[in-house]
Parts: C-alpha cells; sequence; structure tokens
C-alpha cells in the first residue's frame, strides 16, 4: 500500500481520527480506482466526494458538453465551464479540490464496444447515468468482470439508491428484467428534477462506493432506498437474487455485451433529439409557413399544464400525454394536426399513440417548442 | 380497502394520485382493479399475453412478491401495496 505523506496526512486528518478508516483505511483509498458514469447530475457530487475523501484514481466517463440548464444540479460543473466538455470541466474541478490525484476523462459515448476496457481498470462502477441503455450496460459489464455497480437513479422528487454487486447479490437485472416500454417513464430531460435531489441520492452512492472500498459497514447489496424528497421519506424494500436472471442467474443467456440501444428501444446517447422519424416530423419554420398561410391545422401540446406558463403557441389545444389517450374521442382524424411539446419526445410518443389508433394527419414538431423559440420565435424562451 | 402508492413517473396516468384504492383478495385482482380504473396503464403494465411485464415491480412491506406468491399474493384490507419504478433519471 502506498504511503501517506505529511501533507495528505493533515489533509486526511479527520478520515485518520474515525477508527474505521484510520491511516489502513486511507491508504486502502489512495490505492483505490473508481469509475463514474456520467458527469452530470448523481456523477457530481459522487466525483467531488470521492476526489475529496482521497480515491487515488477517478475515471470519468462522459459524452457530453457543459450546458446552463445543467447548472442547478451538476454543481462539479460552473457557469465558467459552459460550453466546454463535461469531463474536462469536472477533472478541472476535481483536481482543485484535490492535486494529490488521477482524474482520467473519457470523453467517449459508453458503449459494448469499449465497457470492458474501461471498467476493466477500475475497482468499482458508479452509475450516475442518465438513460437506460446505459444502465443495462454498466450492470452487465460489472456481472462480468466482477465489480460492485453502485446504483443511483432519479426523477422530480424521487431517488433510488443501491448496490449491485452479483458476488455478493442481486444485480439490476434481477430487479429489472428488462426495461420499461419507451415513453412510459419521462426522463428527466422532459419531466425535470428537483435540483438537490442528485445531491442526496449521489452522496449516498458515494457513502456507498467508499464503505465498499473500504470494507466497511453494511452496505446496500440486496436493498433499494427509495427516497422521496417532498415527503422527505426514506423507504428500503429487500432484494433477492433472481433465479432466472439472464446474467447473473445460474444458467445465464446473456455473457457479453449486447445492442443496448435496440434492447432499450430507446437510444443510449442522442436523448433530446426529439424526432418521430422524417416521414412524421415537421420543422417549425414548416409549421410556421402553414400558420402564416392559415392552413386548417389542429395544434396539440402534449406538455403538462404548469409548462404552458413557460412558453406556449397561440390557439395550442392542451392534451397532456396522460390524458392523450382517454381524450381520443376529442381528436378527429379527418383534421390535420401537429403534436407539440417541450423538445419533441413526449410529442413523438403522442404521435405513436395516434398512428397506432388510425391518425394519420397528424406530424410531430421536430425539436418541440424549444426549437420554434430557436428558429421562428426567439420572443418565446427555451427551458 | 388495500391501497397502492403510485411511484411518481406513473401518476400522470392516473389523474396525479399518489395512492389508488384497489378492490381484491390477491395482489394480480388489485392490479386488475387498477386497469380497469385507469385504462391507460394496460398496455404499459401487461404484455400481450396478459401477464405483467418484467419491469413492473410490486413490493408488499419489504417484499417483492416475485419472493412471496407472485400476483396470486394475497392481500389483506389494510394492505399497502407498492409499485417500485424504473426510473433512469441522473
Amino acid at each position: 500500500m502506498p504511503e501517506l505523506s505529511h501533507e495528505e496526512i493533515l489533509r486526511y486528518s479527520r478520515h485518520l481520527l474515525i477508527p474505521e478508516v484510520g491511516l489502513e483505511g486511507q491508504k486502502r483509498l489512495k490505492s483505490s480506482a473508481a469509475l463514474v458514469i456520467g458527469a452530470g447530475g448523481l456523477g457530481s457530487p459522487v466525483a467531488l466526494y470521492l476526489a475529496a475523501a482521497g480515491v487515488g484514481r477517478i475515471g470519468l466517463v462522459d459524452y457530453d458538453v457543459v450546458d446552463s440548464s445543467n447548472l442547478q444540479r451538476q454543481v462539479v460543473h460552473g457557469t465558467g465551464t459552459v460550453g466546454r466538455l463535461k469531463v474536462e470541466s469536472a477533472r478541472a474541478r476535481l483536481l482543485d479540490l484535490n492535486p494529490g490525484i488521477r482524474v482520467e476523462a473519457y470523453n467517449e459515448p459508453f458503449s459494448s464496444a469499449n465497457a470492458m476496457r474501461i471498467v476493466g481498470d477500475y475497482d468499482i462502477l458508479i452509475d450516475g447515468t442518465d438513460n437506460f441503455p446505459t444502465r443495462y450496460l454498466s450492470n452487465d459489464v460489472c456481472v462480468l468482470l466482477g465489480k460492485p455497480n453502485v446504483y443511483g437513479s432519479i426523477f422530480r422528487f424521487d431517488g433510488q439508491a443501491s448496490v449491485f454487486y452479483a458476488k455478493e447479490g442481486p444485480c439490476y437485472r434481477c430487479l429489472f428484467p428488462e426495461p420499461p416500454p419507451p415513453g412510459l417513464v419521462p426522463s428527466c430531460a422532459e419531466g425535470g428534477v428537483l435540483g438537490v435531489l442528485p445531491g442526496t441520492i449521489g452522496t449516498i452512492q458515494a457513502t456507498e462506493a467508499i464503505k465498499m472500498l473500504l470494507g466497511i459497514g453494511s452496505s446496500l447489496v440486496g436493498r433499494l432506498l427509495l427516497y422521496n424528497a417532498l415527503e422527505m421519506s426514506f423507504e428500503y424494500v429487500k432484494l433477492k437474487k433472481n433465479p432466472n436472471c439472464k446474467i447473473c442467474g445460474p444458467h445465464p443467456e446473456v455473457t457479453g455485451l449486447i445492442d443496448y440501444d435496440a434492447f432499450c428501444g430507446v437510444p443510449g446517447m442522442d436523448h433530446e433529439q426529439g424526432s418521430a422519424g422524417m416521414d412524421w416530423d415537421i420543422t417549425a419554420v414548416e409549421l410556421a409557413e402553414k400558420i402564416r398561410r392559415s392552413d386548417p391545422l389542429r395544434l396539440i401540446d402534449v406538455r403538462e399544464p404548469h409548462e404552458l406558463a413557460i412558453s406556449s403557441l397561440s390557439g395550442a389545444e392542451l392534451f397532456p400525454l396522460g390524458q392523450l389517450a382517454s381524450r381520443l374521442p376529442e381528436l378527429d382524424s379527418a383534421q390535420e394536426m401537429v403534436v407539440i411539446c417541450k423538445s419533441g419526445m413526449r410529442s413523438a410518443r403522442a404521435l405513436e399513440l395516434l398512428v397506432s389508433a388510425g391518425f394519420r394527419k397528424v406530424r410531430n414538431l421536430k425539436g418541440g417548442i424549444n426549437a420554434w423559440s430557436r428558429e421562428v420565435d426567439a420572443r418565446l424562451p427555451v427551458y | 380497502m388495500p391501497v397502492l402508492k403510485m411511484p411518481t413517473p406513473l401518476r400522470s396516468y392516473v389523474d396525479g394520485q399518489a395512492e389508488v384504492t384497489v378492490t381484491g383478495a390477491t395482489v394480480g385482482e388489485a392490479m386488475q382493479s387498477l386497469v380497469t380504473q385507469f385504462p391507460a396503464l394496460k398496455a404499459h403494465l401487461y404484455n400481450g399475453e396478459g401477464q405483467l411485464r418484467p419491469f413492473v415491480n410490486l413490493f408488499i412491506g419489504e417484499s417483492n412478491i416475485k419472493d412471496l406468491q407472485g400476483l396470486g399474493t394475497s392481500l389483506g384490507e389494510d394492505d399497502k401495496l407498492l409499485l417500485v419504478p424504473s426510473i433512469a433519471g441522473g
């Protein structure tokens, strides 16, 4: 194990005072390597606390750039790094916090092509991603390589955390053998998230990772923590190994990494694409032209009512996505319609629902009302 | 009557309610009661063969019904059924 310098002994003195950590534990952290998937809401507190705690080598995987809409929750970044690569922005912040550690940045999409190579070099993976394909990939690579996967996930006021470690308990697939159908569960980009929520869940993930690296305490292996910020409630449910689990069960069907985008039915990376497919899309500029010509057209806004206060199109009718199926009788398949949401994702699903119900004269506003703000009318804010 | 705690991501399908009162002596009957009240949920929670989709996890207390008697698990009048959603935000 590596020795600690006098400088390090002073820096980590509050750890060295805890008998469960002490000098041996701190050396153990120094010789450890943790991989953080996603340098976003969860990845921010995870990476900050692991760096502060003195985890010797931290890997960061992200393929995005810092956007000002990230800063409400992604506290590792700052206004000064808007537009920079997230991994580089985070790396600079972590090294400022603790110059004695190594931070390895992977500015590449985490995929079946590179996951084994990247994860193989670390002791533990912390899953702070924002999409299902990457979550299944993180799980599977950890099972195949025998590494613990510290899981956290968030939506609005709800958070979940667990440690999936097939050697000692269930894996993510034991609980969720398959992802929900595309569109059932909105992402944070569509549904929103309380900014402080990933702080709570990410800090729990960092706690679990540090405990696992130190080999102390009772971990969340075999337990799922369910947190609700609005009710300030913490509940636990027991998780058991699924004997039929396709990857960690006794007769695994999944023995290598698969094509997760196809498995999940959604793309893993381009999560804000907002397109229903070329033939079904209408661009903001095309829609503006139709409105200018006074073409007969119904505008169906499938967002939630409170979003209308942020931006809306004149004459649009509100049909929140969750109500659309039961309100079909209010629509007429003979009329031309354009479905609208914030960025084109929910409206793409609304279109799918309408088409499956027999509607054909319907188009999706590609990129949503945000595209309208960017391409047609800058008086409307982008959110 | 038993209640089903609805996770936030699915509340838009049940008029925004946090808890839905259901009827039935088993978990299976309670879930049928849920989708009868809110038909839009049916296609999401059940597959074409009328079975609950594998991502749907229901708990009574701390126990997953998959570790009990599945949909046949009996449900008491005062039981709370918890639907644990699959969420991916980060």
